[in-house]
């Protein structure tokens, strides 16, 4: 009995104290020894048929833009500095488990940036004929990213940026977008307060350029989905509202009967001290409060949780939307590699991107779909999950809402709305 | 904590005299769970850490049995004198006593053990840890780990061959099957399927085998002698989105005519003729539908629905949805103990 009880003790304190090889040591001395060689040998020595195949290596690198934050009221909880980078690292990892059956193996070469000059100069090293490269930059740039890319057969994701203005009137034909747009992030809210009949809308929306593009989604998706919005006001206070917060907004939050209150504050300035402080006992839902996501740690159906407990072992971190964009982008090269790893030229950019924008991709991504990329810009179609920090409260599209290809496109701009023709200029 | 608990338990087990010490401790709980002798079903309850025992005769839920955290893969031994709970949350298989309902022992599984498969030799338990990229190997005599062998991202459906021999994991992630020799505990192919293989099941003679492939859609029977895949199947139930059409469990009747494969969230049980390849009907059950299993006299099947929180029960003649029970939250995994092996495990009282 006692060895029984050692060995799960052993098990339990390898799962504490070691996360990269969690091998439970057998006691017999063959195996044990023949286990260290598997490991050493990255495990291909247990795999004789497998060892004998060439390995072919996949580089993908990730380019950052990460200008120092402006100073919000909020500023309790920082974002974590590698938000995305280890969401790519973990599907590299993923990527490396499945590439050692295949013969594949997946490195990522990630460099970060505070200033926009740098990232252009490191960029015209990277962006060469068949690099694929993840991006997290402002649309100004990303436009500049997508022609060298284009000019160099280069293949980009963007894995962060939400402009809607990317997916439709600025077409960018070498660039996935695995991050939704805002108009689908706000689509997917609206769907749910259609469905639970909370109708007339209040709108606060913070100063800057993000905040003013979500407001205009809200207001798009407003007259899709039926919110009426009764009033609307523009957040310009700079007082510091943890000490004033119950004063100031009651106040602020006066309007005409409201169901909801729905903010535009994508830095966290000042949305967070909005619920509980409204005038009317609302509820308050956008970018604070009711939150739609593309990934939080409460989604754990689908096979999320085993996601999120390696993500959290890995990174010692919660998963967050970001970093599910960047896994998804990796996940997508590499399962077009996998499925094509017969063809010689599986491994060029123009391959891989004509592979993603066929029907026979699709994308095992934890959220009950299937994930496919809207071949006009090249967006990943995704259920949005709509949480409050401790629970998920619905997830989008809702039940009801039909679409004559995929219901997933009942979120964000539709084919006819966007001026982008990936897949035809290919 | 839990741990020394089942322990201390076990030594003062072994130090009562033998079986009178055992049924004057632990009458109870079968006794109460089956009042007339039925084929019994049990089933892991994998957000309230139970299980549900319905009996077959009345479709009632007779008993519930606390177990550890996340009760997923259940089995019985090849004697039903044990079931073996995957507890994926505290790490470890149990091993409850079928006599008293009590857990009797907690085997070294590795991290998070989702679903297993056992030996025809009734000893070894081939374990798939879903958190590690791991099939673990156990001798439940010895209660110790045999081999660990590195597969794919997510190890998830087990099956083992009827013969013994081979031993095949998916690895839903990393989208393959791998062959494991069981006596060499080597990998010695793996093949490619759709993406997220859920479940592997051999037929009877272990000259096929087939695998659900749950975001791909597809099911595959593959030649065990060559592992190449001879038939892809495909699923379509009008009024359902094709991407609502999620393979899990699959079960075959033995007299080789049917296989059943539950769709997960598109709520039914497709009914395929297991030679021709054809499907031949749908049948609506609860929501979330994934594992299966066959009453002993094959005339009944039962699927669990994660979802609704119940049990669907399947007239296989008729091939008509005739009831459903509600159980715990999340059913997961179900196997069935006949009514003969119980009256065998009361008569050994």
């Amino acid at each position: 009995m006692l060895r029984i009880f050692a060995a799960v003790q052993t098990l339990r304190a390898g799962h504490k104290k070691d996360n990269k090889n969690k091998k439970i040591t057998a006691k017999k001395g063959p195996i044990k020894a023949a286990f260290a060689v598997g490991i050493a040998l990255f495990s291909a020595s247990s795999l004789p048929a497998i060892a004998a195949k060439k390995v072919t290596e996949i580089p993908l690198h990730y380019l950052r833009l990460v200008p120092e934050a402006r100073p919000v009221l909020s500023n309790i909880l920082p974002p974590p500095k590698d938000l995305g980078e280890a969401g790519a690292e973990l599907a590299i990892a993923d990527s490396n488990t499945t590439g050692r059956f295949l013969g594949q193996h997946y490195t990522l070469n990630s460099q970060r940036f505070d200033e926009a000059d740098a990232l252009l100069k490191a960029a015209e090293s990277i962006i060469k004929k068949d690099a694929v490269v993840l991006v997290d930059v402002p649309t100004a740039l990303m436009a500049q990213l997508d022609k060298q890319a284009k000019e160099k057969g280069a293949l980009l994701f963007n894995v962060a940026n939400p402009d809607d203005a990317l997916r439709t009137s600025q077409c960018l034909n070498n660039t996935f977008h695995t991050y939704p747009s805002r108009s689908m992030l706000t689509d997917a809210l609206a769907q749910w307060l259609a469905g639970r009949r909370f109708s007339q809308w209040f709108l606060i929306a913070g100063p800057t350029e993000g905040d003013q593009a979500y407001l205009a989604a809200l207001k798009r998706s407003a007259k899709r989905f039926g919110g009426k919005i009764v009033d609307e006001k523009s957040w310009s206070f700079d007082t510091d509202l943890r000490r004033t917060a119950q004063k100031e907004l009651p106040l602020f939050t006066q309007a005409e009967d409201y169901d909801v209150v729905l903010v535009a504050d994508e830095e966290g300035d000042f949305g967070h001290y909005v619920p509980y402080n409204t005038w009317l006992p609302r509820p308050v839902a956008g970018t604070q409060g009711l939150t739609p996501v593309a990934w939080h740690r409460v989604v754990e159906q689908w096979g999320a949780a085993q996601l999120q407990s390696r993500f959290i072992r890995q990174q010692e971190r919660n998963m967050q939307s970001e970093d599910y964009a960047a896994w998804a982008a990796v996940r997508s090269v590499a399962e077009a590699v996998t499925q094509n790893r017969k063809d010689p030229k599986a491994y060029e950019a123009s391959h891989i991107q004509q592979f993603l924008l066929s029907d026979k991709f699709h994308l095992a991504a934890f959220k009950g779909h299937k994930l496919t990329y809207r071949d006009w810009n090249g967006q990943l179609r995704q259920p949005i999950p709509l949480v409050q920090p401790r629970s998920l409260v619905s997830q989008s599209p809702q039940a009801g809402y039909l679409h004559p290809v995929t219901e997933l496109d009942t979120l964000g701009f539709d084919r006819q709305e966007s001026q982008c023709e990936m897949k035809n200029t290919l | 904590m839990k741990m020394l608990t089942t322990n201390k338990m076990l030594k003062q087990l072994r130090n009562l005299p033998a079986k009178a010490g055992l049924s004057a401790l632990m009458l109870g709980s079968l006794a109460l769970a089956n009042p007339a002798a039925a084929d019994m079903a049990y089933i892991s309850n994998e957000k309230d850490n139970s299980l549900s025992v319905i009996n077959l005769d009345t479709l009632e839920v007779v008993n519930t049995i606390d177990v550890g955290q996340r009760p997923r893969g259940i089995v019985f031994s090849k004697d039903y004198t044990k079931l073996y709970i995957c507890a994926s949350d505290d790490d470890t298989v149990q091993i409850m006593d079928t006599r008293t309902g009590q857990i009797i022992a907690n085997l070294p599984s590795g991290d998070d053990p989702e679903q297993f498969a056992l030996s025809p030799n009734n000893r070894h338990l081939f374990i798939a840890n879903e958190d590690d990229a791991l099939v673990t190997i156990v001798d439940t005599e010895k209660r110790d780990v045999i081999a660990q062998i590195d597969v794919g991202v997510e190890p998830e459906g087990m099956a083992v061959s009827p013969n013994g021999k081979i031993a095949v994991n998916t690895s839903e992630t990393t989208s393959m099957l791998h062959w494991i020799d069981t006596e060499t505990h080597e990998l010695y192919d793996n093949t490619l399927v759709d993406q997220r293989p859920r479940h592997v099941e051999f037929n009877k003679d272990g000259s096929l085998l087939w695998a659900s492939s749950e975001i791909g859609g597809s099911v595959v029977v593959i030649n065990t002698e060559n592992r190449e895949i001879l038939k892809k199947l495909r699923f379509e139930i009008s009024g359902i989105h094709p991407d609502r059409i999620q393979p899990v469990g699959v079960k075959l009747s033995a007299d080789g005519r049917y296989a059943f494969v539950a769709l997960g969230p598109a709520n039914h049980v497709a009914v395929v003729d297991a030679k021709s390849y054809e499907v031949i009907d749908y049948l609506l059950v609860g929501r979330r539908v994934w594992h299966m299993e066959f009453s002993p006299d094959q005339k009944r099947l039962l699927t669990t629905n994660g979802i609704s929180g119940d049990v669907s029960v399947i007239d296989v003649d008729k091939l008509k949805v005739i009831k459903s029970i509600k159980v715990g939250r999340y059913p997961w995994g179900v196997a069935i103990l006949p009514t003969e092996a119980m009256n065998q495990l009361q008569a050994e009282r």
